[in-house]
């Protein structure tokens, strides 16, 4: 069965900031709502749908935030749903976006949402809240302890070195030097990095992604629309997603079916999407890549779950620049996740700075002749990952 | 202009349940000082900690089987940071297989000086040999028990 073309027409991001103290919650959120729109050359009551971006309420500081948010998003009289996997809600409402269209129950559909992280003077203490609280949260569990613990696996097994994570940042913080919209835009070398404290071991502050405010909004589109407005889109040609089980314990052990070093479910993600945009050879196919990463080291992982790489084998490419602008197939030109984490939209920023490469808008990170990326979003504990194809 | 900001704390209390499962596994290491997982009638793997079903086959478990009190660390963080309403740092902690068990548990791991984090990190690398240590005084918890090197 072949799925009928969906196309985006427009995306809107922020500025991000740590705070944001001149825009209340849903401020931030008409802020990208008004970028998507004047993109689009549309008007609110163009769009037949909202799916509304929106992780942890508990990170906002505000229950069922998308309350608040419907204003934003002018979702008066129009479909509405909100969505939350957690650190991958962004890519799970671009695919909520994108089902509506295939499905052929709407032409134009906006995603949106914000996030203001910043605000939350507890955010590890959020995140030990979705461990269990029988057997895993009376430990101090957070997403930077869960992905040390990753980190160390991925050490044992393929032989990553702290320098090895630094040089990620430094990748990282170049690319994001080079986008406005990026938080942390200043450059850093191997020994800033390797200076910089330990916050959980093998993780040192400027291995960790900020904390970040502002919003995010995209405008999907049927085929059938774009034409006869005569748009100007780049195309969403696959999608994927993949869950794993609950248990961090369970995958690791004895006869696991997925080890905490690797990014197993993500790689059949990657493997589903890949699927159905016909590719074969990544490695070949693939221009550029926005994966989400929110620690250096769980930048290799991902890098090889989206096939650009062997298992263990992405070390060795960022060593030679493979993965940088300018090289062979550039992972992260935004900066990534590293520099940039506003939860709610992040893993949606993938997929809105896949479609500036493909449409060559993406300005001073521009990677060039870009014309096929992908991107991807991991939520909960490796629990929930999705993955898209985007193609000019 | 001057900007206005607005100070608030969340405290909420939940009285959460354990369920049949959990209750039986803390009360052997309350009173006990006894760890059990449980094994999966279909495919043998002893889940610890312990569940009601496979989350592989969704089965449910059939017998109580005992574990350790050895094992071999699985995975491990040392963490010197602070935050806030979370343990003072330094502390490590992370997973364990303990022997007879076929996946692993969280705890922390003590006896070990995690003033140099190299050092440190050194003394708890994946495959490290542990033994279960068990507070005088348990309530029922996780945190009844620790692993120390040995």
């Amino acid at each position: 069965m072949s799925a009928p073309r969906v196309g985006i027409i427009a995306i809107g991001q922020s500025a991000f900031q740590r705070r944001r103290d001149d825009a209340s919650y849903p401020d931030l959120v008409r802020e990208a709502v008004n970028e998507a729109l004047i993109g689009a050359q549309l008007e609110l009551d163009d769009i037949e749908a909202i799916v509304y971006s929106l992780s942890p309420d508990a990170m906002v500081g505000i229950g069922n935030a998308e309350r608040l948010g419907v204003d934003a998003v002018g979702g008066r009289g129009k479909r509405f749903l909100r969505i939350n996997t957690g650190g991958a809600t962004g890519i799970s409402s671009v695919a909520a976006a994108y089902y509506h269209i295939a499905a052929g129950a709407c032409d134009v559909v906006m995603t949106a949402g914000a996030d203001k992280v910043g605000e939350c003077g507890d955010s590890q203490t959020v995140l030990n809240k979705i461990w269990d609280p029988t057997y895993e949260r009376p430990l101090p569990l957070g997403t930077i302890t869960m992905l040390a613990m990753s980190g160390i696996r991925y050490a044992d097994k393929y032989g990553m070195s702290e320098e090895d994570m630094a040089r990620v940042v430094v990748k990282n913080r170049l690319h994001a030097s080079l986008n406005p919209k990026a938080h942390l835009r200043q450059e850093v070398s191997v020994d800033e990095v390797m200076a910089s404290r330990y916050i959980s071991w093998p993780i040192k502050l400027m291995d960790c992604c900020p904390q970040s405010s502002g919003g995010g909004a995209m405008v999907l589109a049927s085929e059938k629309y774009i034409k006869q407005n005569r748009l100007d889109a780049v195309w969403i040609t696959g999608v994927g997603h993949c869950s794993e089980t609950y248990y961090l314990g369970d995958r690791m052990g004895r006869g696991f079916t997925a080890d905490h070093a690797d990014a197993y479910a993500l790689k059949h993600s990657f493997d589903r999407a890949y699927k159905m945009a016909g590719i074969t050879d990544p490695v070949k196919q693939v221009d550029v890549a926005e994966l989400y990463a929110p620690f250096s080291n769980t930048e290799y992982h991902s890098i090889e779950a989206a096939g650009l790489a062997d298992l263990g084998g992405a070390v060795a490419g960022v060593n030679e620049g493979r993965f940088s602008i300018g090289g062979a197939i550039p992972v992260n030109p935004s900066g990534g996740v590293l520099c940039t984490n506003a939860i709610a939209v992040t893993a949606m920023i993938r997929v809105a700075e896949i479609a500036l490469q493909v449409s060559g808008r993406a300005g001073t990170h521009q990677v060039k002749g870009a014309k096929l990326g992908i991107a991807s979003g991991n939520g909960g504990d490796h629990q929930f990952f999705g993955t898209m194809v985007v193609e000019a | 202009m001057e900007l206005l900001k607005r100070r608030e704390a969340w405290n909420i209390t939940y009285t959460h349940a354990l369920g049949e499962t959990a209750s039986w596994f803390f009360v052997q290491i309350r009173d006990n000082a006894r760890i059990y997982g449980r094994r999966c009638g279909k495919t043998g793997r002893v889940l610890v900690p312990p569940r009601a079903f496979s989350d592989q086959t969704l089965e449910p478990t059939t017998d109580w089987v005992e574990v350790g009190p050895g094992g071999r660390i699985e995975t491990f963080t040392i963490v010197y940071e602070e935050f806030q309403n979370l343990p003072p740092p330094p502390y490590a902690f992370g997973y364990v297989m303990l022997d007879g068990a076929d996946t692993a548990i969280g705890g922390f791991f003590k006896g070990v000086d995690l003033a140099e984090p190299a050092k440190a990190a050194e003394q708890l690398k994946v495959g490290t040999r542990v033994i279960t240590k068990f507070a005088e005084q348990r309530k029922g918890d996780m945190l009844d028990f620790w692993f120390e090197r040995g």
